[in-house]
Formats: C-alpha cells, structure tokens, sequence
C-alpha cells in the first residue's frame, strides 16, 4: 500500500507529464485559456489515463513482452512481439477513448455536454500514449502499480493545466509587451512552473 | 497532360518554404511541441528526432494523399493513427538497427512521434485533400520547419548548457574558461527548453507583426 502512494505521489509531482516530460503540451497550450473548459480536460485526461494504463499493462504482460504468451503454451516463450507495442497501444486508446465518450454520453449527458470536443481528441495527447509507454519503459510489478501511475500521471496533467489557465486569466490584465503576448509567454510561464516544480525533485520515495 | 505543372513550380515550392517561416508547425501553428522539447538538450538527439519527424509526416502524407478518396470520414482517425504508427515502427526499428546510442537517448519520445501534433495536424489539413507529390512536399516542409526549431533550441541549450557542440567543446578550446565563465546549468534543466521557445517567439512576432496576438 505504501508503495502504491509512493508511485502516486511521485508521479503526481515529482515526474509531472508536463513540467518533467513536456507530454500533451498541445492541448495544454491551445486548451488552457479558461479555468473552466481546463478543468474539463483535465477531468477527461485523468479519467482515461486511468483506463489505459492498466488495459496497456495487461496487454503488455500477457500478449506483447518477450515470453509473455507462455499462458498460451510454453512453445510460445520465445516470441517477442515487443515491436507492436505502439501500434496496439494506440489503438487501445483510440478504442477505449471511444468507449469512454459512449458511456459518459449515455450515463452522464451533462459531463459530455461540458467536455465536448475535448474527449475525442484525447486520443492523440501524447500525455495518454506518454503514460502506456513510460509504464512499459519502468515496468511496475503489479497491476495496482500501473494504475497508481496512470491516476497520478493524470492528477498532475490536471494540476499543472488548471493551474497554468488560471495564471493565464490573471494575466489579461497585465502589461505583457505585444509580440510576447499569448503563446510567448504562456511558454515562459510554464517554464517558470516548471523550475518550481523541479523543487520536488530531491525527495526520495 | 500537358498541362500539368512542373514538380518544383512557385506554388510548390511555397509549401516547402512557408513551415520554415511564416507559418512553423512550432512557433506559430502550435503543433508538435510535446516530443519537441525534451529531446533538445543536445544538438545530436534533436537533428535524429528532426529527420525521424520529417520521414513520418512525408510518407504518412504520401499514402493517406493515396488512400484519400477510400478512407471514409468516420474511421479516419484510426486509420491516419494505424499509418502514422506503421511508419513510426519503420522509424524506430532503423534507429535501433543503425543509430543504437540515439534511440536509447530517444526512449519513449521516438513512439510518442505517432502523438505528435504536426503529423496529425498535416494528415487532416493537407494530405486528406491533396494529391501525392504536394502532399510530399507539406509533410517534408513541415518536418524541416519543425526540425529548425529543434535545432536552433538544442544549438543554445548544448552550448549555453554543457559547453559542446555535438559533444566537441567548444567553449573550452577557444579557451572562455580561463577568463573565469562557467555553464549555466539551467540551461540543461527541461523548464529552459520552454523560456528559449518562448523568447524564440517573441524575436519572431517582433519582426513579424502579422503574428501577434492580443491576448
């Protein structure tokens, strides 16, 4: 259990997807304008984060990692379809996004009212395949692990793009030199988050 | 046929040349920043990463320029997505083939070119409405336009940064050490990868008043 927060608290803070890998920096910069529709996306990003990490992980133990299909028949043990990955693992959250957006628009029309557009194209925020890939990258032992991560990994996403929407609704009142308006200094602000992010990177867990 | 245009007349050679300027998948389209920064800590890593991006966006550009009138627009994301991934597991496996140290470097960033914004982004506005060569054309501009802001990052990073320019030190044999200058470290730390963008930027929204934005 201590190990689970521990994989949870550090990727929340310590390997944040936008302050220490620059993952889903699109949606983040085009998306942030707004507390509001950020909170959305940041709600969806955790929530299929949430999802695919562990599906991923399961399809990486059990079908793609060299040996993984001994469960099969031990003739297998040899087969290696590690070269796969990508393109299993994006379809697995092209598909799973999909499924996401037809349940949340059949149970909860109102959550699929405010995020809109957000949840289809979540499925190419590199955020979403960035966690399946870390997670096969670090190779967590459990399945409870992996899905620690990808719910941390989410948190943090959603952190860092409230946080940088909030920032930037203050900022329409201050006096930013014209050609650094908009994107310039959205860029130099997350910057600066993210050397205060960079606090956290000494803690050991 | 015979009038067709030549293959480098003045309206393709604009789709090679505007990515590199007015129009930079990084600094003015917004696309492609996710795989981008990380992997501009130094100037070798960043010139793999332009090539394996601009190799992608071309060919990708060419076969969904082909398969554009048999694609049906419902299914077209998952099918941009199973050709792009396709091309990325060429790209990937050449580089663990020839360029070993590299892709190691690369880790996770070479898959997340399937996610990258720019490939998607020219599959949707170009590709799906054009024909093969200029198709070919985009996806090549696009890739070196966004490989130039790569490059220029990685150029300041490594040499602000470490001191070197692709591993050779510069700084130290024309001898800027002995005056008493040291590395900024801060340069090297990701979060900087974000300020020189920023200020790359704002140098080209300051020639370029077209750019500018009000917010």
């Amino acid at each position: 259990m201590e190990n689970l927060i521990n994989i949870f608290v550090k990727s929340v803070f310590i390997d944040n997807m936008i302050f220490a890998y620059f993952l889903g920096m699109c949606s983040y910069l085009a998306v942030s304008k707004t507390v509001k529709t950020s909170m959305g996306l940041g709600i969806a990003v955790i929530f299929v984060l949430g999802i695919t990490v562990p599906v991923d992980y399961v399809l990486e133990n059990y079908v793609l990692k060299e040996g993984a299909l001994v469960w099969l028949s031990p003739s297998l043990a040899d087969v290696d379809l590690g070269f796969l990955s990508f393109i299993m693992f994006i379809a697995i959250i092209a598909s799973m996004v999909q499924l996401v957006e037809m349940i949340v628009e059949k149970f909860s029309p109102a959550l699929y009212a405010s995020l809109g557009i957000f949840l289809p194209l979540i499925a190419v925020n590199c955020a979403i395949l960035g966690g399946s890939l870390f997670m096969q990258e670090r190779q967590y032992n459990t399945i409870a692990e992996a899905t620690s991560f990808g719910l941390g990994s989410g948190l943090g996403w959603f952190l860092a793009i409230v946080g940088i929407a909030a920032i930037r609704e203050k900022l329409r009142y201050s006096n930013v030199p014209v050609p650094l308006r908009g994107l310039g200094i959205t860029f130099i602000i997350t910057g600066l988050m993210g050397i205060a992010f960079m606090s956290f990177m000494g803690i050991k867990l | 046929m015979s009038h067709k245009e030549s293959l480098f007349s003045s309206k393709n050679l604009k789709l090679l040349r505007d990515p590199l300027g007015a129009n930079n998948p990084i600094t003015v389209q917004v696309l492609g920043i996710c795989s981008a920064l990380a992997v501009t800590v130094k100037l070798e890593p960043s010139i793999v990463m332009a090539l394996s991006v601009t190799a992608v966006t071309a060919l990708s550009n060419v076969v969904i320029s082909l398969l554009r009138s048999y694609i049906p627009p419902r299914i077209r994301i998952i099918v941009q997505l199973t050709v792009i991934a396709a091309m990325v597991i060429l790209v990937d496996q050449a580089l663990k083939a020839y360029a070993y140290d590299v892709s190691k470097q690369l880790s996770v960033f070479v898959g997340l070119i399937i996610t990258n914004c720019i490939i998607m982004g020219r599959l949707e506005a170009f590709a799906l409405g054009n024909k093969p060569w200029p198709s070919f054309l985009d996806g090549v501009g696009n890739g070196a336009g966004y490989g130039m802001t790569l490059v220029i990052v990685a150029f300041f990073r490594e040499l602000l940064g470490s001191g070197t320019l692709f591993g050779y030190p510069v700084l130290e044999k024309i001898g800027l050490y002995k005056t008493g200058y040291e590395n900024n470290g801060l340069m090297i730390l990701p979060p900087m990868a974000l300020v020189t963008v920023g200020i790359i930027i704002w140098i080209q929204r300051s020639k370029n008043s077209g750019l500018q934005e009000s917010h």
